[in-house]
């Protein structure tokens, strides 16, 4: 696999990396280290520059306005965009603008003039709602939230845990059962208006993450037209499938970022602290942990560059795209525990991002899939279809 | 689970009250002479001695009463305590009027009353 990046490429990434050392990381050194927004003002003027450097709306599709990247060029950037301290969860406080759910690009015409072009233009936020008390690796199975119908309406009648923005969401696209399948062919997926009656967010729930939290949401007799189901009825599992793996790239990109910043502070702290008559980078057991930190980063670097250009390609990159997720959210989990320790007392303490990253990247290997599902997803295709 | 409002007994805003207090992170509450809350803030991690210089200041703002949390959840309690009130009175505390960032909805027991705060419920992020 060729690792070197292009003449473009490069000047991406050191465009990215400028804007994130003069723009972010100087606005951040008087934020609360918990911040998860910038100051209106500064928050706009970003936007602008992002624009003016053509990218804004990364992810959106170019035949929908974006810039047209491929995956490879995106993950790069995510690399870049996450080496500050809110970066994990908020890669440059959102300046590089959002691009939707995934899912919203294959809603019929009317649905995308409701729902995807206004939040394209930063108009409305979309919350995802699939997981459940019941549980949120195996959601086809687990999925409680009940819709029947009635004349040319649904009503939906369950909850949903662990829901990020739920509060602040224009509309939710939320997963129902809608036949008496147990599985994934029984369940539908709805667009809604988070203002329609019996959508009620129910409580915030605390978790190590600062900033984003998640909340819980019941629906208590909610009424649905027909029209707002998104695909086919009783195949909300099969839309957008290709686009949701993708996503998982540019999520262990993120990570990486943060590894990658980590391992940078490590080596510069071990290089000027000193502790039994000499510089802690002379220890063999901190020259360990530096390597160590250095194998989990290209490790993972590479297995993000395989996924991307695997997809770039054209060719199936399903097994790839768990392993990076996987691979990542692991490995700069190690990567920033061993920063941490490199730096001492200093490491647990909120005057440096590890501590927020070391909380933030345990979240990653249970958000968007647990470790233990990227391991099943692999193994259906290693092993073949007769072992699921 | 955290419980959701703050419920713990008022107590006199004083130098000393303050002083007694751990100096951590977390969440408080200002009240008038008649218990209402009159402003909802946080000790966050740029806070010299957490929860105690955020409370000096009130003091110095005029705060009669008050009552705290500590949390290192700070951010995430604070923005609940403000979506809590807003369910509960309509509106943000007096304090919290010029608060520019826009705030969740939560519908915690039955239905609130309509929610007044225009600032509160547009936004920036
Ligand atoms: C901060 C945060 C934000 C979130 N935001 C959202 C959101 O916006 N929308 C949304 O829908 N969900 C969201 N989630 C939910 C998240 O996707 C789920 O937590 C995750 O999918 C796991 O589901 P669960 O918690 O129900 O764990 P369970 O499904 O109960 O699984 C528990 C554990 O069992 C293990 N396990 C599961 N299956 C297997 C297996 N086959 N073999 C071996 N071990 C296994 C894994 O270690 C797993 O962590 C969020 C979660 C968090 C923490």
């Amino acid at each position: 696999m060729d690792l070197s990046l292009s003449d473009e490429q490069q000047m991406i990434v050191e465009t990215v990396r400028r804007f994130v050392a003069e723009e972010i990381v100087p606005l951040e050194a008087s934020l609360d280290p918990d911040a998860g927004a910038l100051a209106p003002d500064d928050f706009e003027r970003l936007v602008k520059m992002t624009k003016e450097m053509g990218f804004y709306g990364l992810d959106i599709p170019e035949e929908f306005g974006g810039p047209g990247l491929d995956t490879t060029t995106r993950a790069l950037m995510a690399i870049e965009m996450s080496q500050h301290r809110a970066g994990l969860y908020n890669p440059c406080y959102g300046t590089f603008g959002g691009a939707g759910l995934a899912q919203l690009y294959e809603a019929t015409e009317e649905q995308k003039e409701k729902y995807l072009y206004p939040t394209l233009r930063g108009e409305k936020k979309g919350c995802f709602a699939l997981t459940e008390p019941s549980g949120g690796s195996d959601p086809a199975r687990a999925i409680q939230t009940r819709g029947h119908e009635d004349g040319d309406q649904w009503i939906l009648n369950g909850s949903k845990l662990y829901i990020s923005g739920a509060d602040k969401a224009d509309f939710a696209l939320v997963f129902a059962r809608t036949s008496d399948d147990p599985g994934r062919n029984g369940v539908t997926a709805f667009l809604v208006d988070t203002d329609t009656p019996g959508f009620n967010v129910r409580r915030v729930v605390h978790t190590l993450r600062s900033t984003h939290y998640a909340t819980e949401i019941s629906f208590d007799e909610m009424r649905v037209s027909k029209d707002q189901i998104l695909g086919e009825l009783n195949r909300g599992f099969a839309i957008a499938n290709d686009r949701l793996s993708r996503q998982r790239i540019p999520y262990a990109a993120g990570c990486l970022g943060a590894a990658i910043k980590a391992q940078e502070m490590a080596i510069e702290w071990a290089k000027s602290r000193e502790t039994f008559g000499g510089a802690l980078a002379e220890k063999q057991a901190v020259q360990w942990m530096i390597v160590d930190n250095e194998i989990d980063i290209r490790h993972a670097r590479y297995c993000i560059l395989e996924a991307a250009q695997r997809a770039d390609k054209g060719e199936r990159f399903r097994t790839e795209a768990a392993m990076a997720k996987l691979v990542a959210s692991e490995a700069s989990g190690r990567v920033v525990d061993r920063a941490m320790q490199i730096h001492g007392g200093l490491g647990m303490t909120k005057d440096l991002p590890l501590e927020r990253w070391y909380r933030e990247l345990r979240i990653r290997r249970v958000g968007e899939g647990p470790s233990e599902v990227q391991r099943l997803i692999m193994a259906r295709e290693i092993l073949g279809g007769s072992f699921k | 689970m955290v419980g959701i409002r703050m419920e713990k007994p008022w107590l006199d805003l004083s130098a000393e009250a303050i002083d007694a207090l751990p100096a951590q992170l977390g969440v408080y509450q200002i009240a008038d002479g008649q218990d209402e809350v009159v402003k909802i803030g946080y000790a966050g991690g740029l806070e010299q001695f957490g929860i105690r210089t955020a409370l000096h200041r009130e003091l110095e703002a005029g705060g009669t009463r008050f009552r705290t949390e500590l949390t290192h959840g700070y951010l995430t309690r604070w923005e609940e305590l403000l979506m809590v009130h807003l369910h509960d009175h309509g509106e943000l505390p007096a304090g919290n009027s010029t608060h520019n960032q826009k705030l969740g909805r939560l519908r915690i027991d039955g239905a609130g009353p309509e929610q007044k705060n225009e600032a509160s419920t547009k936004g920036a992020n």
